[in-house]
C-alpha cells in the first residue's frame, strides 16, 4: 500500500516538474546584445542623479553638517 | 514505471531546449557591450554616522522609502527604528523571540515586520492610536525558519522561508493567499520588482527565481552559483536581477534575456557574500562578504572599485536609501554604519 502512494507521489512531483520546464522554456527571450545595452543605458542616462557614484558635496550633505567659519 | 521514465526523458529534454534557447540569443556578452565604457573610478566613501544602541549582533536592516528612517534587528530581541540623521532611536521594539533574522519597513512607513526561528512574521503597528508601539498581527504557517520578508503595501506582506517556500499574506485576516513552491532548498532572501508585479528569491539550491505575484507561479529559474544564494535584489529598472552567494560571487542574471550576464568575482576574494544593494542607477553594487567588508563593483565592468572597511565583524545586511544618498551597514559587530 505505502509502496503504492509513494509511486504516485513521485509520478505528481515528475508531472509537477515537466509543467513547470515547459512554462520556464516558453519565455520569450531578447537577444542579450539588446539586454546589455539597455542596461548600459540605464546606467549611464541615471549617473549623474546617483549621489553615490558622483559623490556628495558636504554642502548637500544631510549626513553631513557643513562646518562653518565663525568670525567673531 | 515506464510513465515515470517518459517524464524523467521530458524534463530532461525541456531542460536541454532552455539551455539552447539561452545559447541561441547569445549573441554578445556585457562584457563585450561595455567595452567602450571606462571603469568607475575609485568609489571611497565615508562612515558619516554610527548607530549605536544594540547588544548582540544585526541580522538584518531596512530603510523606509520615506525620510531617512530605517529599522534594524539584532539577536538581542529588538527592533530598532532609527532617525539617520541625527541617530536618535524613534523606536526600541522589544521583541517576543530573540531569534530574529529578518526586518522590513512598509513603504507608506506605518508598519515594520520582522521574523526568524520562531517560523513567524510578526507585523507591528509604528503608528497606533496611543503612541505605543504593538504586535498588530502574527503570521504562522511557515514550518521552516523566515529569512526574509518585504511588504508589497500595509495589508500584503511576501516572506520567505526555511521550509523551501515563499508565501503572499493578507495582514488583515492573518492568512496566507498565495504559497509559491518550486525551491529545493531553504530560501534565504527575496526582493519585489519596482513595478510589485513579481519578486525574486534566492535559495539554497543554488538558483534564484522570477515569481508572478498575482498568478502565482514561477516564470523563470536562473542557476550557475555553486552554493547558496543568500542575497538578492532587482537592478533598478527592474529588468535585471543580482544575486550573492556562499560561492563568493555575485552574479547578475538579465530577465528578458533569461540568462547570467556577468559574475563579480576576485581571487582574492574566497568568503560568502552576505548581502548586496545597487546604488540608484544600477551602475555600483555594494556587497557585504563575511571577511567583514563590503566591496563595491562597477555593474558593467565586473572591476572591484571600492571596499567600505569599518565592521569588527561579518557584515550582514546593506540598504541604499530610497533617494540614493547614502548607504547604510549592519553587522554582527551590533553597529550599524551610514557612509557616502
Amino acid at each position: 500500500m505505502s509502496n503504492n502512494s509513494a509511486a504516485n507521489s513521485s509520478l505528481v512531483l515528475a508531472q509537477k516538474a515537466v509543467k513547470q520546464l515547459r512554462l520556464e522554456a516558453s519565455v520569450r527571450r531578447i537577444k542579450v546584445s539588446q539586454a546589455a545595452a539597455e542596461l548600459k543605458a540605464f546606467c549611464l542616462q541615471n549617473a549623474h542623479k546617483d549621489p553615490l557614484l558622483t559623490g556628495v558635496p558636504s554642502s548637500d550633505n544631510p549626513f553631513r553638517p557643513p562646518k562653518s567659519c565663525v568670525l567673531f | 514505471m515506464g510513465e515515470m521514465e517518459q517524464l524523467r526523458k521530458e524534463a530532461e529534454s525541456l531542460k536541454d531546449q532552455i539551455t539552447a534557447a539561452r545559447k541561441a540569443v547569445q549573441d554578445t556578452t556585457l562584457q563585450e557591450a561595455a567595452a567602450g565604457i571606462t571603469v568607475v573610478g575609485r568609489v571611497q566613501l565615508k562612515t558619516r554616522k554610527t548607530l549605536r544602541g544594540h547588544l548582540a549582533k544585526i541580522y538584518a536592516m531596512h530603510w523606509a522609502v520615506d525620510a531617512n528612517l530605517c529599522v534594524s534587528a539584532s539577536q538581542d530581541g529588538k527592533l530598532i527604528v532609527w532617525d539617520t540623521i541625527t541617530t536618535n532611536k524613534v523606536n526600541a521594539i522589544p521583541l517576543k523571540s530573540s531569534w530574529v533574522m529578518t526586518c522590513a519597513y512598509a513603504p507608506s512607513g506605518n508598519l515594520v515586520a520582522c521574523g526568524g526561528l520562531d517560523n513567524m512574521c510578526s507585523i507591528y503597528n509604528l503608528k497606533g492610536k496611543d503612541g505605543n508601539v504593538k504586535v498588530m498581527r502574527e503570521l504562522a504557517a511557515h514550518t521552516g525558519y523566515l529569512s526574509c520578508c518585504r511588504f508589497l503595501s500595509d495589508s500584503e506582506i511576501i516572506t520567505s522561508s526555511g521550509d523551501c517556500t515563499c508565501v503572499l499574506w493578507d495582514i488583515e485576516t492573518g492568512t496566507q493567499k498565495t504559497v509559491f513552491a518550486g525551491h529545493q532548498g531553504d530560501c534565504m532572501s527575496l526582493a519585489v520588482s519596482p513595478d510589485f508585479k513579481f519578486f525574486i528569491s534566492g535559495a539554497c539550491d543554488f538558483t534564484a527565481k522570477l515569481w508572478d505575484i498575482r498568478e502565482g507561479v514561477c516564470r523563470q529559474t536562473f542557476g550557475g552559483h555553486e552554493s547558496d544564494i543568500n542575497a538578492i535584489g532587482f537592478f533598478p529598472n527592474g529588468n535585471a536581477v543580482i544575486t550573492g552567494s556562499d560561492d563568493a560571487t555575485c552574479k547578475l542574471y538579465d530577465l528578458r534575456a533569461d540568462q547570467e550576464l556577468i559574475t563579480y568575482q576576485d581571487s582574492s576574494i574566497m568568503c560568502g557574500v552576505t548581502s548586496l544593494a545597487p546604488s540608484l542607477s544600477g551602475r555600483l553594487i555594494l556587497a557585504g562578504y563575511d571577511d567583514f567588508n563590503v566591496n563595491i563593483w562597477d555593474s558593467l565592468k565586473s572591476e572591484r572599485v571600492g571596499v567600505l572597511a569599518g565592521h569588527d565583524n561579518r557584515v550582514s545586511c546593506i540598504g541604499v536609501s530610497a533617494d540614493g544618498m547614502a548607504c547604510c551597514t549592519g553587522s554582527w559587530d551590533s553597529f550599524l554604519k551610514i557612509w557616502n
